[in-house]
């Protein structure tokens, strides 16, 4: 079976973002970027899913800029087999990301497409499920445990108050949560040879799809600056700076 | 010209950066303070291909450039120094036993070392022969298929835990001439070790004096031939000055950036001590002479890899350069930390102590500006050397 692993590049977790002076997005420019960490998982799953001899190819796929090629060498890294870059200088939302991810499993068909739940940048946590609808497949999101049989997917799911397990006919759509398994420590050997994998980039227009956003940035805003505590007297004094000041009761 | 790292160094960078952050850094301080050498985190480094990284592909390891090694080794140094210095010596030995062993020696030691699986010592030092090395005294005789070695080494890195020693002995007569190098299983018959000693710093590996006594290694360990002992030795040398050199760089990295956060944090005079011109000073002076030390420690990296002639001379020159900085700057993070910094609930005092041997071992500072200083005296000085 082929597994699609879509990777994201996104500023790097340990980064502090900084909002733009313009109020038009966050600092990208000169800041440490890497592969989103839910997308590292979705990696490692498959990765694990190929040495169980459950997979026989990993396709890791990216979309944006040039730049996301470095990304595409660490899911290489990781175990991917071949990569594909769609290059866009565009900003993609989740929904023109589903829809070129659906062009190209046209193209690919994968029997299984996994990927991250969410991206770190904006936390959309859409683009799996709007894949899945888009293609009528099924969908196990959020997964913590992934059992691959021939013809249909176990998905265990974080949900409120437990695990849900479903079973999903294949070809499906599988995203993964933090607990589903910890990416291994890429080997000096695998960041060598991942430099002659095939890595193809392909123009975001050869897919003949809409990438036009659909939703409009207005501003982007620091959170308010945390104010400092204060001591009160007595009981008295908190009743009524709760009732007053923090109007909470 | 171009200073940036390329895709595969970064890469290589940040696989270096996360096993540090992960398995070095969290248990840097235990191991320092109980002695303990993490065996079992040096083979999953050797299983990532931190244990061979510039030996040959056909002794299983990764062929790479110094110049990448000192990428790698600078980001280890920064989760624990004492760790990846003696992983920076095990790369070394590995690389000389398999570029000069022999077949049956490669045959026997390369996938085993390269991997981690087995770990070696450098033996050159010893009790009456530090700085002048060419006067070493330990001896190894010819008997046969055999040598037989007789004599002591001091201040081995790993010793008595290591699984081969490269022994540095006499087969012919005094100076540099009558050296000659082996590759010494390190449990033969005849060898013992002495206790561990105690260290200011270094305490993730051991360091212990060895005695040979009448111990017979096979004539097959001999690497390369009769009488080159001491030029391997000196060619093995310029590379480990490089990295020791990028041991002192990715510690003080650390420390430069425990310091630049903890001015931040601390507040003193109701201000934070970030606002204080007399440390914003002290903190632009380490970054400035902490980013020269590391172009150096590459340029001279660089150098090596390209087999320059007068890379004797650059690799003394970063030695000396970067391991003075990377003390000062460790120092000087102390010094900003106050009482905080020389207490050992701040990693700080650590740094200090690791990385004062820097300026010690692979050739003494004063060894170093030895071998400037005669390069300077020399012929075409002014040209080959700037």
């Amino acid at each position: 079976m082929k597994v699609l692993v879509p990777v994201k590049r996104v500023v790097d977790y340990n980064v502090k973002v900084r909002v733009k002076a313009d109020g038009s997005g966050v600092e990208t420019a000169n800041v440490k970027h890497s592969m989103n960490p839910f997308d590292e998982i979705a990696v490692e799953e498959a990765v694990r899913l190929k040495e169980a001899g459950r997979v026989e190819e990993i396709v890791a796929v990216s979309l944006g800029e040039q730049s996301s090629q470095e990304t595409l060498r660490t899911a290489l890294a990781m175990g991917a087999d071949r990569a594909i870059l769609v290059a866009t200088d565009e900003a993609l939302q989740p929904l023109a990301v589903a829809k070129a991810l659906a062009a190209l499993v046209e193209r690919e068909q994968p029997g299984l497409v996994i990927a991250g739940k969410q991206a770190i940048d904006d936390d959309a946590n859409q683009t799996a499920q709007m894949l899945a609808a888009l293609l009528g497949w099924g969908q196990g999101t959020f997964a913590c445990g992934v059992e691959l049989g021939d013809d249909a997917v176990t998905v265990s799911r974080e949900v409120d108050g437990g695990t849900q397990t479903v079973r999903l006919k294949l070809p499906a759509v599988v995203s993964t949560d933090l607990r589903l398994n910890e990416p291994r420590y890429v080997k000096l050997p695998n960041i060598m040879k991942a430099k002659k994998k095939q890595l193809d980039v392909i123009d975001a227009g050869e897919l003949g799809v809409d990438l036009a956003p659909r939703l409009t940035t207005l501003n982007v805003a620091e959170p308010p600056k945390r104010q400092g505590g204060v001591k009160v007297a007595s009981v008295a004094e908190l009743v009524e700076k709760l009732r007053n000041e923090a109007k909470v009761i | 010209m171009d200073f940036s790292l390329n895709d595969e160094q970064t890469a290589f960078q940040e696989a270096a950066r996360e096993f540090a952050a992960n398995e070095l850094a969290p248990n840097a301080a235990r191991w320092d303070a109980e002695g303990h050498f993490p065996k079992d985190v040096l083979a999953h480094a050797g299983e990532l291909g931190f244990c061979g990284i510039y030996a040959d592909e056909t002794a299983g390891g990764l062929g790479l450039p110094r110049l990448d090694a000192a990428i790698i080794f600078e980001e280890l140094a920064g989760g624990c120094t004492s760790t990846a210095a003696f992983l920076t010596i095990h790369n070394m030995v590995t690389w000389m036993i398999t570029t000069w062993g022999s077949e049956s020696v490669v045959a026997e030691w390369g996938e085993a070392l390269t991997s981690g699986q087995r770990l070696g010592s450098y033996c050159l030092t010893e009790p009456g022969a530090g700085s002048d090395a060419a006067s070493l005294r330990t001896s190894a005789r010819r008997d046969g298929d055999h040598y037989v070695l007789n004599g002591g080494k001091v201040f081995s890195s790993g010793a008595g835990d290591t699984d081969v020693l490269v022994v540095f002995a006499r087969t012919g007569g005094e100076g540099p001439g009558g050296i000659s190098a082996f590759a010494v299983p390190a449990n033969l018959e005849g060898i013992s070790y002495g206790r561990k000693e105690e260290k200011m710093g270094w305490n993730s590996q051991p360091t212990r004096s060895i005695t040979f006594d009448d111990v017979h290694v096979p004539a097959d360990n001999l690497l390369a031939e009769e009488g080159h002992g001491f030029r391997l030795a000196m060619k093995a040398l310029d590379g480990g000055r490089i990295n020791i050199a990028t041991c002192s760089v990715g510690t003080a990295q650390a420390a430069l950036a425990a310091a630049g956060r903890y001015m931040h944090e601390r507040r003193q005079f109701g201000r934070p001590l970030a606002d204080f011109q007399a440390l914003q000073f002290k903190l632009a002076d380490m970054a400035t002479e902490l980013v020269a030390a590391r172009q150096m420690v590459r340029l001279a990296a660089w150098r090596l890899d390209r087999g320059d002639p007068e890379l004797t001379t650059y690799c003394a020159m970063a030695k000396r350069f970067a391991t003075d900085v990377g003390f000062r700057v460790c120092n000087e993070a102390l010094q900003i930390h106050g009482g905080y910094g020389y207490i050992r609930e701040y990693p700080l005092e650590r740094h200090v102590r690791d990385t004062r041997v820097h300026q010690i071992l692979e050739g003494t500072n004063e060894i170093m500006r030895l071998i400037i200083g005669r390069r300077m005296l020399a012929d075409h000085a002014a040209e080959a050397i700037r």
